[in-house]
């Protein structure tokens, strides 16, 4: 192939790449009479998992409920309420599982604990491994095995 | 030293364990948020009847709460059982989610009317304060009014005797079934 068709290919393979989350993204025009409330909107949309997708936020989803949650979302958000008053609304009737950073609670603790839990028990066999290692290399040898490897050594150059 | 040999196989038998758990959980199964909360108040207008109805008019206590539509295929194959329920004794209140009154009145017309009554949600507000996320749910209301029990999915008789009977002992042996059940 030639260097230039190459390039023209990788740079089309890159584009869709690049392009993919946007094309992902549900298409829907709200009115906000705030840039800052449409700045909020995204990131709670992409904050919010929709219950019946699960692995979508409410932003990516075409889900019914997930529309039905935008909605609720933008007109909170034009109501004037704050993050956390409208996330409280979407826990109290989806429960914590509709929230992509669930609070810390008995059954998100392990969740939340558990990248400090791993990096601690990592270093911790880390510190271990390179602790051993230099005293199970450094038994000397006897006089005898000594005396064997100098033979077998000789044995070898000739 | 010896105690040692045995960390892979230790860690094999852990992550294997919570694998095997993982293959009998259902994750399209979510907690419900509501649970123990009364049922959340609303001001809608009955399917049949048009009158303006709240959460009061939810009187009959334990009861079941339907979620269903015309458009839920699964609503469908368990309509025959909710009829068979109600024949039963169990009061069943109907929530028509999101649905077409003129559609959910000539489905209960040909394929007979379980339900006490039919709140018409047809914004779906009264699921959202619910937290309904799909069709079918029934909801057990208990006496009290506060939400016992949420199942996703078809209501049958398996799930009725495993997860409902406790609110409706009457409806277990078929040889009482003919009474009716939290009637007055």
């Amino acid at each position: 192939m030639k260097p230039a068709l190459k390039a023209l290919m990788r740079a089309m393979i890159c584009g869709q790449l690049w392009l993919a989350p946007v094309v992902l993204a549900v298409i829907e025009t709200y009115e906000f009479s705030s840039p800052d409330l449409e700045l909020r909107y995204h990131q709670l949309s992409q904050e919010l998992r929709c219950p019946k997708c699960q692995n979508q936020n409410i932003a990516d989803s075409n889900a019914p409920i997930a529309r039905d949650l935008r909605v609720v979302l933008y007109e909170q958000l034009e109501q004037g309420a704050t993050d956390d008053e409208i996330l409280a609304f979407m826990v109290a009737r989806y429960g914590e599982f509709v929230r992509y950073r669930p609070g810390v609670d008995r059954n998100t603790v392990l969740l939340w604990a558990a990248p400090g839990l791993l990096l601690t028990l990592g270093a911790v066999g880390l510190l271990f491994h390179f602790r051993q290692r230099p005293s199970a290399r450094s038994t000397d040898l006897t006089e005898a095995e000594q005396a064997e490897i100098t033979r077998l050594l000789g044995e070898l150059r000739d | 030293m010896q105690a040692k040999k045995f960390i892979p196989l230790v860690a094999f038998a852990v992550l294997a364990g919570l694998l095997f758990r993982g293959l009998s959980i259902d994750p399209t199964e979510l907690p419900a948020a509501r649970l123990g909360q009364p049922f959340p108040d609303f001001a809608q207008t009955e399917l049949i009847s048009g009158r303006q109805i709240s959460v009061s008019a939810l009187a009959e206590r334990p009861a079941l709460v339907n979620v269903w539509a015309t458009w839920c295929y699964s609503c469908r194959v368990e309509h025959p059982y909710l009829l068979t329920l109600a024949e039963q004794g169990v009061p069943i209140y109907g929530l028509n989610y999101k649905d077409e009154p003129v559609k959910a009145r000539e489905w209960l017309a040909q394929l007979g009317d379980p339900y006490q009554l039919n709140v018409s949600d047809v914004e779906g507000s009264v699921g959202l304060d619910l937290g309904v996320y799909g069709a079918p749910e029934t909801y057990v209301l208990d006496a009290a009014g506060h939400i016992a029990h949420r199942h996703v999915g078809v209501l049958d008789e398996a799930v009725f005797k495993r997860d409902f009977s406790r609110w409706f002992p009457a409806v277990a042996s078929p040889a009482v079934a003919a009474g009716p059940e939290g009637g007055q």
